[in-house]
Formats: C-alpha cells, sequence, structure tokens
C-alpha cells in the first residue's frame, strides 16, 4: 500500500483535532475526505505534509513502508508527496518559474536524476500549461503574488502537475473557485490520475466530486472518521447535509 | 611621503584645516548622538602603521573582482594604482586623473572640487581622511557626454603582515547633461585586519545623471569607515546602490544634497552582518530646493549576534515646496541575538510637500519557509531563496550586468559563510 495512517491523533494550540484516524490509501486511488467545518479535514492534510504548526501525539503514518512522521516536510516533498495548499502562500521577489525549477530538481537530484536546465525544464512545463489553460505570464510573475483566488488554486495544480507526486493531497482545492475554474483544476487532475498515482481529496462540497470522482468517501465529523463508503456516499451527503453523521457513525 | 615643497598651497591647506579639526573633535565616542549605537573604540585603541601604496596580495585582489568591460581604476591603501588600473576601455568624454599628479599639474576642476562637496565639520573621520590628502582618484564627465562603459574603482587596502590604516579619496565631477555608471568596490585580503576610512564626492551637473554602485566586500575583521557625499544640480539624477556585506565594523555615511529644482535621487541599500559585526548606515537627504523627490529604501539581514544601527534623515528646507520623500527601512532578525536600532529622523520646514517613512522589523516568513518546504526546498534553500528575494529589490537596482553576478554570488557566499539559521 502507499499510504497506511493508523490511530493519528493531531493537536494544534493544544487543542486536541484529530482524535484517531486511521486511512489505507493503495496506489492509483482517489479518497475524498468530506466533513463540516471544524471537522478536521484541513488538520489531517496538514499533518500529513508536515506543517510544523501540526503536533502529533499519537499515532502512525506509513508511506511507502517507510515512517512518514520521521521525515521533515521537504524530505516528503522530495518522497513524492505534494499538498495543495487551501490557502498557497504569496512570496514577493520569487519567481513562479525559479522556484518550480529549484523544487523539480531538488526531486531529480533525489531520485538521482539529473537537473534540468532552464530549456528543458521549460519543454516540461509548456505540456503542463496548456492542460491547464495556464498562461506562459504566471511563470515569470512572483509565486502567488497578485494571482486571484483561482490563479493560485491553478497554479497548485500546476505545481503539482510538474513535480509529478505519488501522493497528492488535495487541501479545499475547489474553495473560492467559480465553476469553469473548477472544471479547469478537475480536468488537470483527472489527467494526472494513473495506477500509480493516489489522491486523498479533501474538500466540503459535493460538487467537486462530480468532477473528480473518488473510489472513496470518508466522513470527518470531531476528529475522527466516522463513515466510509463508496462515491455513492458523496451524493447522500449532498441529499441529507451533515448533520446526523456522527450520530450514524457511532451505531456502525 | 613626498616633501612638502611638491604639494600645491590649496592641498596643504585644506589637509592643516581638517588636522586642526579632527585634534579637536578626535575620534567620536558613543557620547555623540550621531555614534550612540556605534562603538568605534577598536579603532582608536588599534595601532595602525601608515599603509605602503603595494602589498603583495593586491594584484590579485584588484583582479578578483574585476568586472570585463569596464573602466578599472585601482586604489591600493588609499594610492592610485596605475599598474593595477586599466584604461583601455576609457570612452571619449570622460577624463581620469590620479589626484596626487591631478593637483600638482593642476588639473582644472581639482581644486574647484576637491574637498568642497563633504564638510570636514560634519564628520570627524572625514575630517582624518582630509588631513591626510594625497592620492585618491579623480573622474570627470564632460558636459553632454553619455558614457556607456562603466567605470569600476576597486579599492584595495591591507598590509603585509601588518595593520594599517588608508585614507582613499574619491571625487566625481559630472558635467551638464553627461550621463555616467560608476561602481566602487571595497575589498581587503580574507581575515586581514585594517582600517580603511574612505570619502568620495559626487558632482552632478545640471541634468547630469549617475548611477553610483557601493560595494563593500572587505575582509571580516576589517574596520570600514566610508562617507559618500553628493551635490545635484537642477534637473540631474543620482542613483545610488550600497550593498555590504564585509567588515567587522562598518559605518556608511550617505550624504545627497538636491541642490537644484526638479533633482531626483534613489538611496537604496541591502547589508547583511553575522557574528558580531557591526552595520551603521546613516543617510542624509537634504531637499533645498521645490521640485525635488527621493527615493530611499534599506534592507538589511542580521543574524548571529550582528547589530545593525539605521539613521535615515531627511531635511526639507523652507523652500522645498513639491518635495516628494520617500524612504523605506526594513530589516530581517534571523537569530534572537541579533539587534537593529533604526530610526528615521525627519525635519520638515516646508508645508507643500509629500514625505513618507516607513521601518519595519520582522522575521523570515515561517508560512512561506513551509511552503518552499512543502515543495521539496530544504531549509537552508528555502530561507536563501525568501533572503535572496528580500534583497532582490535592491539588488535589481545595479545596471552592471556582470557586477550584478558578482554580488549575487558574494550574497549566496555571505548567507553560506556563517548566516545561522534561527532553530
Amino acid at each position: 500500500m502507499l499510504l497506511e495512517v493508523k490511530n493519528l491523533k493531531v493537536r494544534v494550540a493544544d487543542k486536541e483535532i484529530l482524535k484517531g484516524i486511521n486511512l489505507t490509501v493503495q496506489p492509483g486511488e482517489v479518497h475524498a475526505i468530506m466533513g463540516p467545518n471544524g471537522s478536521g479535514k484541513s488538520t489531517f492534510a496538514r499533518a500529513l505534509s508536515g506543517h510544523p504548526g501540526y503536533e502529533i501525539t499519537e499515532g502512525e503514518v506509513r508511506y511507502n513502508g517507510k515512517d512518514l512522521l520521521d521525515m521533515d516536510p521537504d524530505e516528503r516533498a522530495r518522497d513524492g508527496v505534494f499538498m495543495a495548499f487551501q490557502y498557497p502562500v504569496e512570496i514577493p521577489g520569487v519567481n513562479n518559474a525559479y522556484f518550480l525549477k529549484a523544487a523539480l530538481n531538488a526531486k531529480r537530484k533525489q531520485q538521482g536524476l539529473d537537473e534540468l536546465d532552464a530549456i528543458d525544464f521549460m519543454k516540461v512545463v509548456k505540456e503542463k500549461l496548456e492542460v491547464l489553460h495556464i498562461d506562459d505570464s504566471m511563470l515569470q510573475r512572483s509565486v502567488n503574488e497578485g494571482f486571484s483566488g483561482g490563479e493560485k488554486k491553478r497554479n497548485e495544480i500546476f505545481h503539482m502537475a510538474v513535480l509529478e507526486p505519488a501522493l497528492a493531497l488535495l487541501d479545499e482545492t475547489d474553495s473560492g473557485l467559480d465553476i469553469d475554474a473548477l472544471r479547469v483544476v478537475s480536468e488537470g487532475v483527472n489527467a494526472m490520475r494513473s495506477p500509480e498515482r493516489s489522491f486523498v481529496v479533501v474538500t466540503h462540497y459535493q460538487r467537486l466530486l462530480n468532477y473528480i470522482v473518488p473510489d472513496y468517501v470518508h466522513v470527518l465529523s470531531e476528529g475522527r472518521i466516522v463513515r466510509s463508503g463508496g462515491k455513492a456516499l458523496a451524493l447522500e451527503l449532498e441529499e441529507k447535509g451533515y448533520a446526523g453523521q456522527a450520530a450514524v457513525g457511532a451505531r456502525r | 611621503m613626498e616633501t612638502l615643497v611638491q604639494v600645491p598651497a590649496w592641498v596643504r591647506e585644506r589637509r592643516e584645516r581638517a588636522a586642526r579639526r579632527f585634534a579637536a573633535v578626535g575620534f567620536p565616542t558613543t557620547k555623540l548622538e550621531d555614534w550612540r549605537f556605534t562603538n568605534i573604540a577598536p579603532i582608536a585603541e588599534t595601532t595602525f602603521a601608515d599603509a605602503e601604496g603595494w602589498f603583495a596580495p593586491a594584484a590579485s585582489l584588484v583582479s578578483s573582482v574585476g568586472v570585463a568591460g569596464s573602466v578599472r581604476l585601482a586604489i591600493v591603501n588609499g594610492q592610485f594604482a596605475a599598474g593595477l588600473s586599466d584604461l583601455s576601455a576609457l570612452p571619449k568624454g570622460i577624463r581620469i586623473a590620479g589626484l596626487r599628479d591631478g593637483a600638482r599639474d593642476g588639473t582644472d576642476g581639482l581644486e574647484q572640487h576637491l574637498g568642497t562637496v563633504f564638510s570636514i565639520d560634519a564628520h570627524p573621520l572625514a575630517a582624518l581622511n582630509t588631513s591626510r590628502l594625497d592620492d585618491g582618484v579623480a573622474i570627470f564627465i564632460t558636459a553632454g557626454a553619455g558614457v556607456d562603459t562603466p567605470i569600476h574603482i576597486v579599492t584595495v587596502t591591507g598590509g603585509d603582515g601588518q595593520a594599517v590604516a588608508a585614507h582613499p579619496r574619491v571625487l566625481v565631477v559630472a558635467g551638464a547633461n553627461s550621463r555616467v555608471r560608476i561602481a566602487h568596490t571595497f575589498i581587503g585580503a580574507p581575515g586581514s585586519i585594517y582600517f580603511n576610512n574612505a570619502v568620495s564626492e559626487v558632482v552632478v551637473g545640471e541634468g547630469a545623471s549617475i548611477d553610483y554602485y557601493t560595494d563593500q566586500r572587505e575582509s571580516e575583521e576589517a574596520f570600514h569607515i566610508a562617507n559618500l557625499q553628493a551635490h545635484v544640480s537642477a534637473k540631474g539624477v543620482f542613483s545610488s546602490h550600497a550593498f555590504s556585506i564585509g567588515a567587522r565594523i562598518q559605518r556608511h555615511d550617505i550624504g545627497i544634497a538636491l541642490e537644484g529644482e526638479g533633482a531626483d535621487c534613489t538611496m537604496n541599500g541591502v547589508y547583511l552582518a553575522d557574528g558580531a559585526r557591526l552595520m551603521d548606515t546613516h543617510t542624509a537627504l537634504d531637499h533645498a530646493m521645490p521640485h525635488c523627490t527621493s527615493h530611499e529604501l534599506y534592507k538589511g539581514i542580521l543574524a548571529g549576534k550582528a547589530k545593525a544601527v539605521f539613521n535615515g534623515r531627511i531635511i526639507v528646507r523652507i523652500d522645498a515646496q513639491k518635495t516628494d520623500a520617500k524612504q523605506t527601512n526594513r530589516a530581517l532578525l534571523l537569530s534572537d541575538d541579533a539587534t537593529i536600532n533604526s530610526n528615521p529622523q525627519l525635519e520638515i520646514f516646508a508645508d507643500d510637500v509629500k514625505c513618507t517613512h516607513g521601518a519595519a522589523v520582522g522575521q523570515l516568513d515561517e508560512e512561506a519557509m513551509f511552503y518552499l518546504q512543502a515543495r521539496g526546498l530544504t531549509r537552508i534553500e528555502a530561507r536563501d531563496m525568501l533572503l535572496h528575494a528580500f534583497a532582490g529589490e535592491v539588488l535589481d537596482g545595479v545596471k552592471i550586468p556582470a557586477l550584478r553576478e558578482q554580488l549575487e554570488t558574494a550574497f549566496f557566499t555571505a548567507l553560506a559563510r556563517d548566516v545561522e539559521l534561527k532553530a
């Protein structure tokens, strides 16, 4: 298996947010994590990415057989874990292309591959830009600086497309997107689906899952997964809402 | 030293006046407001030999910072070194004089300008420099000349096995509507102890435009005191960029006087200090006439137990209506022990002016750090990328590409040197 999360407990600023998450992701699978605000969905994604503000108090996470929690955020990234941020950070003065090239080469170096020069890098990038309908000019701007909400999310998916992770964590990628942008972003994700690549898609709304169709849906409530099912579960949630899910989970 | 007979009377007079001034005031102490945070007792307490005009590594030091395609003027221990200079690319419209020879042969303009841009009363160590007035370089740009070839002054300082003091001197006089780019690099042998006490005077004629780059890469044990003063005439443009990464103690005074209507100046700088270094920048902008603009941006990066002082004075005189002045000073502290004393000092006597100033001291943005790391950059790589971006706003202003490349390399080398990453 690619990812195995066992009894993961996470604290943020002295408050326990995740109270024992269990999740197994096989290569090629798409898992959707749904739940109301404050249920701990984003905390789950950020904890897996290694954000220093999220303190792991208990549990175990194995990624490709390795202890993920023992790795620094950059090691995780170079080893194929990618997080698309809910709020991509604006970094004035750092050129988007320059940064992405450094990130790609850091990963290639780790894999024992030659670093790409500017010309080869641009070849890689051009193809991805077209798929995501991203204008060249976005490359030459500072990372996320002055980007609209939609541009930021598209840029995240663009980074993902270039870095070709084995495990992609999408943290509320649909928030703030209009329907056209949502479609473009989803097409970008779908174009990357493959038997070797897995996705954990964190979302509040079912509508994203119309475009990125998951293999499994998990409902998070108060820091626990209270229900798991196939893609039909997302539709049920759309209809009935999150209310009562904790109780349903408790009965199971 | 030469006998007094060879020295023109006007040079002797200026020296003697400065010597009397320095004898009266001595080395500044922290009791003076302008030196409150900058203790230069280590300079006063060290015995420095008067420097010879040569030391063994001088030639290799000069060539180590060579900027291809430029006119190079080498100053070794305060003395113009014709043998290490390269005037082969000297274009029309520009005249170079070694100060010593120029003063003797009465080269036009030296007596008129040398020692007049800068008031020796304003700065004790500039008085010390002037009291030793002997050699250096003078650059005259003919009225109307557009000089595309960059002029690179390389000042190297040091002794063979002894601590020396040098007092280099530069004079630039740009005629009306002329245009030139000038860079001034300061270096010494790594690890060597010396005291470099430089004064540079710049006269910007009507409608003339000068880009001036100060590149301080002294030995990390050196004491670097430098004064740069510019007078800008009507519609003249003076753009100063200062880059500082060396020296144990740096005191940099830059003063720009806008003395004619419609003059414009930029005064930008970036400094990086780690270990126990002290980086003091004192800037002074004198808006003396109406309709002048000034833009000032200083950025500091401080690590270890480094200390920085930034004092930004802006005077807007009573006649200087419609002044537009902007000053920004930002610093990043990478450690808990690094400190900065930042002091904007606005003195505004005219009523119809626009003056803004802002100062910000902060740490690296941890969310940005995490974002870069989460894409695969190590913490050090992420930090360097952010620091480079922080400095970039100033480095981008360096319009001599070969110099810009050197500064970038020097910047990253300095970051790798011993700037510690905050835990």
